[in-house]
């Protein structure tokens, strides 16, 4: 049960690392793009999360959590959620349009004025 | 500064960020409200393993609803929650969603690895967007 969390995190990485083959997402192999995409969502949030856990807005359970925590108090299982929750979030994301071929906004490339 | 408060600030400003800084506008479109149908589901049925189980607990004094009880799950609806969860982390997710995909075509739409575009499936024929697109239009840096 000490996996408990962390399990979650593993399903919800197999429920959508499949859209990568079979939709042909190519998220994955846009690493680097994936790589900096998780890297805002992580500063935010893992901000957020160590205001709501010094402040006690939320807790964890001993017994469900492997017990590895970073400084702040915060599980690892904390950092992890926000780095498969952006993956999953953009493969979702890619899945959708791999089907539908809906405009999502970056069909080409904006010029620094226009985007600003 | 109470969750419920706290989740209405950062679902409002990612929607700026979204509209007004990142410029990418993707609660306009339908590409991105299709994806979060089906994310919000998932986040339905994950986030109410880690409620109902309790192992993630929530304080009453910072949400609509009450804390976790210790001596078993929160209610399933009702009392401030869905499916477990505190309503706010309905709020919570949807920014957390919106911003990494925000990020995501903001970068695209800045020239990093905008290509190779998704698709097709792989039960559809070789499609006529795949191979020009990996071709030609694959790298124009931002300034």
């Amino acid at each position: 049960m000490k996996l408990a969390y962390l399990g979650v995190l593993a399903f919800i990485l197999l429920a959508t690392g499949w859209l990568e083959i079979v939709l042909r997402t190519r998220v994955y192999r846009r690493w680097k793009r994936l790589l900096i995409t998780i890297a805002v969502p992580v500063v935010v949030f893992v901000i957020w999360d160590l205001y709501a856990i010094s402040a006690g807005h939320w807790g964890f359970d001993s017994d469900t959590t492997t017990g590895i925590v970073l400084p702040g108090n915060l599980p690892i299982e904390e950092l992890l959620f926000f780095i498969v929750i952006p993956i999953a979030s953009v493969l979702s994301l890619e899945a959708v349009r791999s089907v539908k071929s809906w405009p999502v906004g970056d069909e080409t490339t904006h010029a620094a004025g226009e985007s600003r | 500064m109470t969750y419920t408060q706290l989740a209405v600030i950062g679902v409002v400003v990612v929607v700026l960020i979204d509209l007004f800084v990142a410029r990418t506008r993707l609660v306009t479109r339908r590409a991105f409200w299709v994806p979060y149908a089906i994310i919000v589901f998932f986040q339905l049925v994950t986030n109410g393993v880690l409620t109902g189980f309790a192992i993630v607990t929530y304080n009453g004094d910072v949400i609509i609803g009450e804390s976790t009880p210790v001596d078993g799950p929160p209610p399933f609806i009702g009392e401030g929650r869905l499916a477990f969860a505190p309503v706010e982390d309905l709020l919570f997710g949807f920014a957390l969603v919106l911003l990494s995909l925000v990020t995501w075509v903001w970068l695209g739409r800045r020239g990093i690895q905008r290509t190779p575009l998704a698709g097709p499936p792989i039960w559809r024929r070789d499609p006529e967007h795949a191979k020009p697109e990996t071709a030609s239009g694959s790298r124009v840096p931002g300034a």
